[in-house]
């Protein structure tokens, strides 16, 4: 029950949502998000049930005594949340983040994998 | 101080922020379509009583191929960031195409007691750090009139 309020809590709490690419072929599905100034660390990537929750906070090393006088990112933190459907197999998900952009590849389950039907003409 | 009010005078970046402000504040469901495309890279700007500091929200880049310029003032970040599509003969399916890609190009102009001689650049998670450092000789000088 504690567990549910701050989850709440949390999603209530401001955040940007990131830009992303959503790419499908056969094999199972790809996703770029842009995630400018999130470390490895900061990421939160989580799959419960069927969503997918991608978070993560930026980190900016600030002098001391920076005063701001003009920003476009103000919100310092990303989530986004997509539903997975059925043919894609959440437990075999791959992440890689390389200067701020996190790729997921989503692979598709083996029973969804393309086949290629073999006819026998007798 | 200087700094401070050289933004206000950018109209652009007033638009873009503006802009931006009226689509955060509209866009209550979570959209499938993100928002704020108003620039790529997204710039941070501040200062201290030392320096200049610039953050532009740049991911994805080879830092290699980052072109930062300052020239009379004026400082410009350059590049070009590639796209994650695949070509079009594959036999893929692009859902969601939000990314920014191809050449882009983000000026801002500097007050003017930074050293153009003094500048720090660093490239982490994406983002690109700017530390322009301001000129000790800063106090003002007269100008003799012939």
């Amino acid at each position: 029950m504690t567990n549910d309020v701050s989850k709440t809590e949390e999603s209530r709490r401001d955040a940007v949502l990131p830009p992303v690419d959503v790419i499908e072929d056969s094999t199972g599905i790809t996703l770029y998000a842009d995630l400018p100034g999130v470390s490895k660390e900061a990421l939160n990537l989580r799959v419960e049930a069927d969503t997918l929750t991608i978070e993560g906070e930026v980190g900016l090393a600030t002098p001391e005594g920076l005063q701001a006088s003009h920003a476009e990112v103000s919100v310092p933190r990303y989530r986004r949340v997509f539903s997975l459907s059925k043919e894609l197999d959440p437990e075999k998900i791959a992440a890689e983040l390389t200067h701020g952009v996190l790729k997921l590849r989503i692979p598709k389950a083996e029973h969804a994998q393309p086949r290629k039907v073999q006819i026998r003409v007798s | 101080m200087i700094y401070r009010s050289l933004f206000p005078r950018d109209i652009f970046a007033e638009f873009d922020r503006l802009q931006r402000d009226l689509q955060q504040a509209f866009d209550t469901s979570p959209s499938i379509r993100g928002f704020g495309r108003g620039g790529y890279p997204a710039l941070n700007v501040g200062g201290t009583a030392q320096s200049v500091e610039i953050y532009a929200f740049a991911p994805g880049l080879d830092p290699a191929k980052i072109d930062v310029n300052i020239d009379r003032g004026v400082l410009t970040i350059e590049g070009e960031r590639a796209s994650a599509l695949p070509a079009a003969e594959a036999k893929a399916a692009v859902h969601i195409n939000e990314r920014f890609a191809g050449r882009f190009r983000r000026v801002v102009s500097l007050p003017d007691d930074v050293d153009p001689n003094a500048v720090g650049a660093e490239y982490r998670d994406g983002v690109l750090h700017l530390s322009i450092r301001r000129r000790e000789s800063a106090a003002p000088r007269r100008i003799q009139v012939q």
